[in-house]
């Protein structure tokens, strides 16, 4: 029996607004007991002893919207790797998406990326299935089956579902098994373009992608939701006009939910000056406008979680024209720090940050942790939400060095790492 | 107005020419000026001057380019530089070589100018960050094209005396024009005040925010104009994707005798070639010696050509042994 303590910790559980220090007491991988008085009469012998200094311990972070390069484009990225990335982030529960080659759409694929997970990653992995076969976007796959088997989720990843009947059906025959189907939101026959359409897509002569792509596949997609009767939660919004209409649909109350990444709450369209491929994601970074929107719809509860959109990209389609560039960045290793930013500006409340990176994704995907209570895995992370630090990229763990935070400086940061009670990060002890 | 051989004074405070934004008024100015002096020496006889002697300059084409191709080409050869063309179809980029890495392999033959089209926006910024010696953007993606917006300056300047004050028109496909970019860009710089004309369709989104006046109706638009300048429009997008047809796009945008005489009377017809004889210009009007600049317009892109790359090498480092023989 392995026993860890965690004494003098700030322990903050944004589920039950639980913010006390004290101490919390994990054996063999779960959380046994938490709260000031725990070992008020000292720590009993066998235990391994962490002082944590009143800094704040709280539950891992739950990502919901990772790209892996496995299995398929192992170059970018394996499974291993981005599990270490996860750990120096403090995410302790990776969801990877199904856009892998091949494509996890099948009950054998999802049996391999949990056994991959299990026999290389050091945080927990699980993956979301494809919506459709081969995400083609035509014929849905075996929901049912693939769920028993594993997948959390349905989704095609970073390819919008186009085909309304395609994703009526879905709807309507996910309810079987309660089933959550995430959509990438962006109406493909308006979103050919590299950069948010406005002024500044047409003075540097990039094709645009105007954020009505976006409205209109969320507007769609809310009319099956109300014609079907089932959920669907949409990736990553990036609008001020996206925030609008989900926080109208909430108030009709429909079981919509949302994500954006924490890119989209850092960043705007004029980071791309000088045409850096680093910052052409998808859906695109917007306006100024639309960056605070999306902070404010995360401060009142219109959109849901935090996500790092992780996608690792080498430099082969990296360092390329814009118009030829891949999209996507990296950001497990920044989600926290990002997000802390938005707690140290005064945006965000940080119980409120942490929700949207804990229980509220944990709880989408029913599994079970994201919580500080007895009983639960010891997924936890120690955090100093202060301390400075400026992002190196040779200093991350990715092979893919894509990140749009290259040299910012950050105010807080995660010093340990918790896995079912297994230390798999140490900040400072890494090599 | 001093000939460039006796004066080798730096006149241009840029490394590249990427595009016409960042370039101040006197930078503008500084160009034309030395254009001028070498559209005199182009008429001459001997037309080859020296000043770029010993210096290598290599026109990358990604795009198939006749006109602004032959144009770099010449201008090179004539102030004594060795030129070296490449384009795709010869070239390793069919084979599957990054832009950078052709870059790459290009710099290590220590050229001194590049001359660069891409069919991508930015590519040509992208490029020049790579190599150690001059880009001059030759046309990049929808992005700029200021050798064009240099020499259609050259060519209004020379007829109308002064750009400042001028009212000119830019009529079709600005949404897809380079051309249409850098225009705008140097006119408002240079004080001249741009209207746009064309279809919805064919205007790039918050085109109200680049200080023009935008026109759908092309008589309208034309009303007291000094200049109409038409744009090329791809036939491929007049097939029902931007405009319904060729002849409806003729009947409201095509530029005949009919709507030209909304403009001015002195007003004076440009267009950047090729032409797509009756679809944007009727063959009369961009025949018409007394109207059209479309032939003035190849000259002084020659012109101005050679006023660029002297610019540049200017600011290039110096072989004192090749400074003097150039004089």
């Amino acid at each position: 029996m392995t026993r860890t303590a965690f004494v003098n910790a700030r322990l903050l559980d944004p589920a039950s607004g639980y913010d006390q220090t004290g101490s919390l007491l994990v054996e063999d991988g779960r959380i046994v007991d938490l709260g000031p008085e725990l070992f008020k009469d000292g720590i009993p012998e066998g235990v391994e002893t962490v002082e944590c200094g009143g800094k704040v311990l709280c539950p891992g972070l739950v990502d919901m919207r990772v790209f892996t390069g496995e299995p398929g484009a192992e170059h970018r990225e394996t499974l291993a790797l981005t599990s270490q990335a996860a750990a120096a982030g403090g995410v302790t529960t990776v969801i990877v998406m199904p856009n892998t080659d091949p494509v996890i759409d099948d009950v054998a694929l999802v049996d391999f990326m949990e056994r991959r997970a299990r026999d290389t990653a050091i945080v927990n992995v699980h993956p979301m299935a494809a919506l459709t076969k081969g995400l083609k976007g035509q014929e849905m796959t075996e929901i049912g089956l693939l769920k028993e088997a594993g997948a959390v989720a349905f989704t095609d990843g970073d390819k919008a579902v186009a085909n309304a009947q395609v994703v009526r059906r879905a709807m309507s025959y996910a309810k079987l098994f309660d089933a959550l189907l995430v959509q990438h939101a962006e109406e493909p026959s308006l979103a050919s373009g590299v950069m948010h359409e406005g002024e500044l897509s047409s003075r540097w002569g990039l094709t645009g992608i105007p954020a009505a792509a976006e409205t209109i596949m969320i507007e769609r997609d809310l009319r099956l939701m109300e014609l079907t009767g089932g959920r669907l939660h949409i990736a990553q919004i990036s609008c001020e006009a996206s925030v609008e209409i989900i926080r109208a649909a909430k108030n009709r109350g429909l079981p919509v939910t949302c994500g954006v990444s924490a890119a989209h709450l850092q960043l705007n369209q004029l980071d791309i000056q000088g045409y850096r491929t680093f910052f052409k994601l998808s859906p695109p970074l917007r306006s100024e406008q639309d960056r605070q929107a999306l902070v404010a719809g995360l401060a009142d509860g219109t959109i849901d979680v935090i996500v790092s959109g992780h996608d690792p990209q080498d430099a082969d389609v990296k360092r390329r024209p814009f118009e030829e560039a891949n999209f996507g960045a990296i950001g497990l290793e920044t989600l926290l720090a990002a997000g802390l930013a938005l707690v140290h500006s005064g945006d965000v409340p940080l119980a409120r940050l942490l929700d949207t990176m804990t229980h509220v994704p944990a709880d989408l995907l029913d599994l079970g942790t994201g919580r500080l209570a007895a009983g639960l895995p010891a997924d936890l992370i120690l955090i100093d939400t202060d301390m400075p630090w400026q992002l190196k990229p040779e200093a991350l763990k990715s092979v893919s060095k894509n990140t749009p935070f290259e040299d910012r400086r950050f105010q807080g940061r995660v010093l340990r790492t918790i896995v079912g009670g297994r230390m798999v990060f140490v900040h400072g002890e890494e090599d | 107005m001093s000939s460039p051989e006796t004066s080798p004074a730096p006149i241009f405070p840029h490394r590249h020419l990427i595009g016409i934004e960042g370039l101040s008024p006197q930078d503008i100015t500084a160009l034309l000026d030395l254009a001028d002096t070498y559209v005199e020496q182009n008429r001459r006889i001997d037309k080859k001057g020296a000043v770029l002697r010993g210096r290598t300059q290599i026109n990358l084409f990604f795009e198939a380019s006749t006109r602004t191709q032959s144009s770099f080409e010449l201008a090179g050869k004539r102030l004594g530089a060795d030129v070296m063309n490449m384009s795709v179809g010869t070239s390793s980029v069919k084979k599957g070589e990054t832009l950078i890495d052709t870059a790459v392999t290009l710099n290590a033959m220590h050229p001194d100018m590049i001359v660069v089209r891409h069919q991508n926006s930015g590519a040509v910024e992208l490029l020049s960050q790579k190599v150690s010696c001059s880009v001059v953007n030759a046309g990049d993606g929808a992005h700029e094209h200021p050798t064009q917006a240099l020499l259609d300056a050259l060519t209004i300047r020379r007829r109308k005396g002064k750009l400042q004050g001028l009212r000119v028109a830019i009529c079709g496909d600005i949404l897809h024009s380079r051309v249409a970019r850098s225009n705008i860009l140097l006119l408002h710089t240079m004080g001249a005040r741009v209207r746009v004309i064309g279809p919805p369709t064919l205007m790039p989104t918050g085109i109200e925010r680049f200080g023009v006046e935008i026109f759908h109706d092309m008589k309208k638009g034309l009303e007291d104009c000094d200049i109409v300048m038409m744009l090329r429009l791809q036939l491929e997008r007049m097939a029902g994707s931007y405009v319904p047809s060729q002849r409806e796009y003729f009947r409201y945008y095509g530029l005949d005798y009919d709507k030209l005489a909304a403009a001015k009377p002195d007003a004076l017809v440009m267009h950047p070639g090729p032409m797509n004889r009756g679809v944007e210009i009727d063959s009369a009007v961009a025949d018409d010696i007394h109207r059209s600049l479309i032939r003035e317009q190849v000259e002084m892109g020659v012109a101005v050509r050679m006023a660029v790359l002297d610019a540049l090498a200017r600011n290039l480092p110096n072989d004192p042994s090749i400074a003097e023989t150039a004089k």
